[in-house]
């Protein structure tokens, strides 16, 4: 039998046959498993049933309250905060972002003028930079010998240091976000039918009022989306924060330390299945308002 | 009139935005360049410590470039295959692959390494390899070259192709490696360009999976970050730099191409 005789004849009636059957025969979901059989084997053997395994471990007792790991999370002070102190910033890094980013991408998709693609350039090169790189960049500008404590030190006579605390992780975060933030806008622009801001325009409409009721609204999808994304990267970015200093409390640190000094490992099962949960549902979130965007995490 | 005074107010804006973006980046740059950072340039340029990086960390960056050459193979051969088969499959089912598939990039790395290191941080030998993390990084940058291949594989009229090719008596293996294969080259190229950059900087996952034998360039970097002088951690990033700018270009490159085809 010839491959020939198992296809319909024709492009169109192959497409009409596949969408009035709703899906491909059988020899070709067999292809289809067959196809996929090899990444999925992996996948279930190195991430699925490691990650499984990692919920349950979550279940067991912490040694130090004797309860559930998870119920100690939701019971404990010092893990309450840490929780909320890195949806905290995440959030406002976030919103932050997506507002600088927001007018800087916005302006840059409608405007042409002498060197622009060496601004666009600048803006989103930094995306491929790893957390460490971005926490060291942090110390450049806010660290002992940074940027502004030199100017500091030059003006006032002392030096100002903001890199390791939590205003040097909103820097950082802020840093990885806006390259991000402004691809996404930029986009978003160019997809933008513009014959509906010259229709308000030629109604009266003042530029502010086309930026509120037309531009912001047919862009939102893509700025919730991105915004989302910028969450998601920074609640679980490890590497800014590490490079920061290790003392902060936020939950990407806690999992480290509980790991790495105490050997808690029921606590840190615990606490990366609520980061991970956390993340997966603001990245679906995303997804479903954008489709097609991953958002590598930092 | 007013119009210019916004278009000045944006680009001042705008202009403030990539100075944040490139003056710690310029800053660490000239670091890595000079004799004495405490001191200012007046202690003059030097590529004494990009050398004392290298006499130091040779090793990290021939280990990332090996596993990001690596990760690409494997990512090549697993997921060329897994987009053609979610591109046959029912949408349902490769709606739900995909979703499936997304989890190590949706999921922090720390946790995904964490997962690893309790299910098969027992094994000693598999450990202690960099094989070890080989797996934490395919898990992490698999799914950029399903998506890369696949958005390709869409907009190709693969069907109609391999219908034709089918029709003039080609065989299945045929049909992949003579139509399907040279039709996505531009996906998989764009996806190869991402896989290889996320891999080489990849640390959340590394961090916790590297052991003292098996260091790459980002781990290197937090390495020196936390231990040496100001300069070598300015001239170890510079070459970082180096290494990752050209791959950047040659993805937006790749981009332009993709959406050309379309």
């Amino acid at each position: 039998m010839t491959a020939a005789s198992k296809q319909p004849s024709g492009a169109a009636s192959y497409l009409s046959r596949r969408s009035a059957i709703g899906g491909p025969s059988r020899r070709k979901s067999f292809i289809a498993l067959f196809a996929l059989l090899p990444a999925l084997v992996i996948f279930c053997a190195f991430w699925l049933l490691p990650f499984s395994r990692l919920i349950m471990m979550g279940n067991q007792a912490d040694p130090s309250s004797g309860i559930s790991a998870y119920l100690t999370i939701l019971t404990h002070r010092q893990y309450l905060i840490s929780l909320v102190t890195t949806v905290g910033i995440s959030l406002v890094v976030s919103i932050t972002a997506v507002a600088i980013a927001g007018i800087a991408g916005f302006f840059l998709a409608r405007q042409r003028f002498f060197g622009k693609p060496v601004l666009v350039a600048i803006l989103t090169f930094p995306l491929a930079f790893p957390g460490v790189v971005v926490g060291f960049l942090v110390i450049m500008l806010g660290g002992r010998q940074g940027a502004l404590a030199q100017t500091s030190l030059w003006l006032f006579g002392e030096r100002w240091m903001f890199a390791y605390s939590l205003a040097g992780l909103f820097i950082g975060y802020l840093y990885f976000s806006i390259p991000r933030v402004i691809t996404t806008v930029m986009a978003a622009c160019d997809n933008l039918d513009r014959s509906l801001e010259e229709a308000a325009r030629s109604l009266g409409a003042s530029t502010w009022q086309v930026t509120k009721d037309v531009i912001v609204p047919g862009i939102a999808p893509a700025l919730l989306s991105t915004g989302a994304i910028c969450f998601a990267t920074s609640m679980g970015a490890f590497g800014t924060a590490f490079t920061l200093g290790t003392r902060l409390s936020i939950l990407p640190l806690n999992i480290y330390g509980e790991f790495t000094n105490y050997a808690n490992f029921a606590m840190a099962a615990a606490l990366s299945v609520v980061l991970g949960m956390i993340t997966w549902m603001a990245l679906s979130l995303a997804r479903r308002l954008a489709g097609g965007n991953l958002g590598a995490s930092a | 009139m007013k119009s210019r005074l916004r278009f000045i107010l944006q680009l001042s804006f705008t202009l403030l935005v990539c100075l944040f973006m490139i003056v710690p980046v310029a800053m660490s740059v000239i670091a890595g360049l000079t004799e004495n950072y405490f001191v200012g340039l007046q202690s003059g340029l030097t590529l004494r410590w990009v050398n004392e990086v290298w006499q130091l960390y040779a090793d990290t960056i021939w280990l990332s470039i090996k596993l990001a050459l690596a990760c690409l193979m494997v990512t090549i051969v697993l997921g060329v295959p897994a987009a053609y088969g979610l591109l046959r499959s029912r949408r349902r089912w490769a709606n739900a692959l995909e979703e499936l598939l997304l989890l190590p990039v949706a999921v922090p790395g720390l946790a995904t390494a964490l997962a690893l290191l309790l299910a098969y941080g027992s094994y000693r030998e598999f450990r202690g390899s960099w094989l070890f993390i080989l797996i934490g990084h395919v898990l992490f940058t698999l799914p950029f070259m399903v998506r890369a291949v696949l958005s390709v594989m869409q907009t190709a009229k693969l069907s109609q192709l391999e219908e034709a090719a089918a029709s003039l008596g080609a065989g299945f293996r045929q049909r992949f490696f003579g139509v399907v294969i040279p039709n996505c080259m531009s996906g998989i190229l764009a996806g190869a360009l991402m896989v290889v950059t996320l891999s080489i900087g990849e640390f959340n996952i590394t961090w916790m999976l590297h052991t003292p034998l098996t260091k790459t360039l980002p781990v290197g970097l937090a390495d020196s970050y936390a231990s040496m002088r100001l300069e070598v951690g300015s001239a170890y990033t510079l070459i970082f730099l180096v290494m990752v700018v050209p791959l950047l270009v040659a993805i937006q490159w790749a981009g332009k191409l993709t959406q050309q085809r379309r």
